[in-house]
């Protein structure tokens, strides 16, 4: 069981790396045929590298350039953001939500919420070396998910 | 032993043992099901009465909260305005025709393809019979309704990993649960193991009870015969002239059905908010919108995009641009004001409220959901499965599939619901993906419940509400901390300043919370003013 989830995991991510080598930023429509994109089987995500969760999860909102988009409010860019300087920031967004944006990381593992905190932090003309890590999400867990 | 049938089952046993196989998680409510039902507290037409002194009130947003507002303060003499940002009325109450375009955030812009008379409704799509706001100002606008089919007995209940992949009928899954649980308490009633919390009279009526409601036998055995399959259906119909016998269909095991977890979307049908006889506006969920805007339209200014919300003991001062070429701020003047903004929006904007309205408008996160239009050359449902309304519910990313409560048994095309998602992961990864995308994976995992999918697919249209430049979301996802904490400080009037929608309401996400909650705002605004 653990072994077949870890093969799925695995191919999703081969899937989802091919995907998104295979269209740029600004895809909606290009007519090149793709492998699907990731479905996670459950309530959480499966997907497990940053570049992965970021596709299946940030981008719905901060868009695939990570720039956000403005309609009647405003998802802000993730590209050159200087709020990611400090690491605790982002992980505690991505944990807890901030405004509207919801406490994602509430269907994330802390090892998930690292990675794609550590794939933002790094991508997108950030630059930002000091990796965070579970250990770092695991403190800013509420004692008790709101749901 | 003896001991343990005095002691042992009990009802409260029983209901823990019926508990333990509903109870199951958090996680299956929250992709059932919105999970809050409510009864409306609505007391029939608002009377506004006394003198409104010509004040005049500036209402943000015109979707139900908003009309409504608007509709009532007029008619109570005030002298009203509206600023919208879109380009039409109704808000998330919103249809998507043939011809019809839409833009999401990112840009990507999808032009329904849906034959004349088909349609999707994004937003809201069914009215629940104790609505009765809703359903009193459809009336009094004289928006025709017709009936929502949420339970089809004929629809299906798809797991992926159980029976095959293969669908099973709901009137099966639920008939046989039905059935066995009834064998079972009749089982431990017979065995005298309910004496304790069973009387002798109560025990008869109980069994007879069972019989019936579980279409049990003569020996209270739910078992493959005609008194099963006059609930559950048969294998061979009853037909007329040679050869015309029925035959009865197997029940499904109990085992089967528990393993298969598919017992859990009973709940659908069950539950206070999803319970016949619920309602749909004939030609779409707009036409609410558009008959509030008959009476409200002349009030409405477009394209109009809120920027700053200021405040002070004379008035209030609203700050707007031309949302389609922003450009220098417009202001509007106002004595009061009605926000109906998405807290998602609202949340962004500067606004001139006291810290504990501002904590509460940012408290609150909201929603993600997708909803996916599909339009198939023929109506296949109804023509090869006697398919007429109502939803099946899957285990797939899709989560459901609903059939169109109208133009019955017509030959041509129809357009189902291929894709309803509210929160979980995959409303983030179907939402992550282009349009196109999210079509092609709703027809493609839709063809497991209905192989036609594939010959019979036209053309479909995708609405992710996070991707929705109007709301940035779905609706409120209130949890119950935070209404503990924020809620009352939400709804409450600020100076000059009042919120409504679906947010400020125990209803969210669906347009009764939204009308409610303005009834209320401007009555309590229309006692201050009154009073002054």
């Amino acid at each position: 069981m653990r072994d077949s989830r870890f093969v799925f995991a695995l191919l999703l991510g081969v899937l989802t790396v091919l995907a998104l080598l295979s269209h740029p930023a600004h895809a909606d429509e290009e007519i090149r045929p793709r492998p699907a994109a990731p479905l996670s089987p459950g309530f959480r995500f499966t997907e497990a590298t940053g570049e992965e969760l970021f596709a299946s999860a940030c981008q719905g909102c901060h868009m695939p350039d990570g720039k956000g988009a403005i309609g009647a409010g405003t998802y802000p860019s993730l590209a050159q953001d200087s709020n990611l300087e400090s690491g605790g920031y982002p992980v505690y967004v991505v944990v807890r939500g901030q405004r509207a944006m919801p406490p994602i990381g509430a269907m994330m593992t802390d090892a998930q919420v690292a990675a794609v905190v550590n794939y933002v932090r790094t991508h997108f003309g950030n630059q930002y070396q000091d990796a965070v890590s579970a250990d770092d999400v695991k403190r800013v867990r509420p004692e008790r998910y709101p749901r | 032993m003896q001991n343990q049938g005095k002691t042992g089952v009990s009802r409260r046993d029983l209901l823990s043992l019926v508990g333990s196989v509903a109870g199951s998680a958090a996680m299956v409510h929250a992709m059932t099901s919105l999970g809050f039902a409510s009864e409306s507290a609505y007391m029939g037409p608002i009377k506004l009465e006394g003198d409104a002194k010509s004040a005049s009130v500036l209402i943000l947003g015109a979707g139900l909260a908003g009309m409504t507002a608007a509709l009532e303060l007029r008619r109570a003499g005030y002298q009203v305005q509206v600023l919208e940002f879109n380009s039409r009325p109704g808000g998330r109450n919103w249809t998507l025709r043939g011809g019809d375009s839409f833009t999401e955030l990112g840009g990507a812009t999808q032009t329904c393809g849906f034959e004349q008379g088909l349609y999707l409704n994004p937003g809201p799509w069914r009215i629940p019979y104790h609505h009765r706001a809703v359903l009193d100002y459809c009336k009094r606008l004289g928006v025709t309704l017709e009936p929502f089919i949420q339970l089809n007995h004929n629809a299906l209940l798809h797991a992926s990993h159980a029976f095959d992949g293969k669908p099973q009928r709901i009137r099966d899954i639920k008939t046989d649960f039905q059935g066995h649980v009834s064998e079972l308490l009749a089982k431990v009633t017979q065995q005298s193991k309910l004496d304790e919390a069973v009387s002798v009279q109560d025990k008869q009526m109980l069994l007879q009870a069972m019989q019936s409601w579980g279409a049990l036998d003569k020996n209270y055995a739910y078992k493959a015969n005609l008194i099963s399959a006059e609930v559950r259906g048969y294998a061979k119909n009853p037909g007329g002239g040679l050869g015309a016998a029925p035959v009865a269909g197997e029940p499904i095991g109990l085992s089967d059905i528990l393993q298969s977890q598919l017992w859990r979307y009973l709940r659908n049908f069950a539950l206070h908010e999803f319970q016949t006889t619920m309602f749909q506006p004939v030609g779409g969920m707009d036409m609410i919108g558009k008959a509030f805007a008959r009476q409200v339209g002349d009030l409405i200014r477009y394209d109009a995009k809120v920027t700053r919300i200021q405040q002070n003991d004379s008035g209030v001062t609203v700050s707007y641009v031309d949302a389609k070429a922003p450009g220098t701020p417009q202001l509007a003047k106002a004595d009061w004001c009605v926000c109906t903004i998405p807290l998602s929006i609202l949340s962004q904007i500067q606004i001139d409220v006291g810290p504990r309205m501002k904590a509460a408008i940012d408290a609150v996160p909201y929603t993600s959901s997708v909803k996916i239009g599909l339009q198939f050359k023929r109506r296949f449902w109804e023509e090869d499965e006697a398919i007429y309304g109502g939803i099946s519910y899957t285990d797939l990313p899709i989560r459901q599939i609903s059939y169109p409560s109208s133009d019955y048994n017509r030959t041509g095309r129809g357009v189902l619901l291929g894709a309803y998602v509210y929160g979980g992961a995959n409303a983030y990864e179907l939402t992550s993906m282009t349009p196109s995308d999210r079509v092609a994976r709703a027809v493609e995992l839709g063809s497991r419940l209905h192989p036609q999918y594939r010959a019979e697919f036209e053309n479909g249209i995708a609405v992710a509400w996070h991707r929705v430049p109007f709301t940035l979301g779905c609706a409120g996802g209130w949890t119950e901390e935070m209404r503990e904490q924020h809620y009352d400080n939400l709804c409450q009037i600020d100076g000059r300043i009042v919120l409504a929608g679906e947010h400020a309401s125990y209803i969210p996400a669906w347009q009764e919370g939204a009308i409610l909650s303005s009834l209320d705002a401007i009555t309590r605004l229309h006692q201050r003013v009154v009073r002054t």
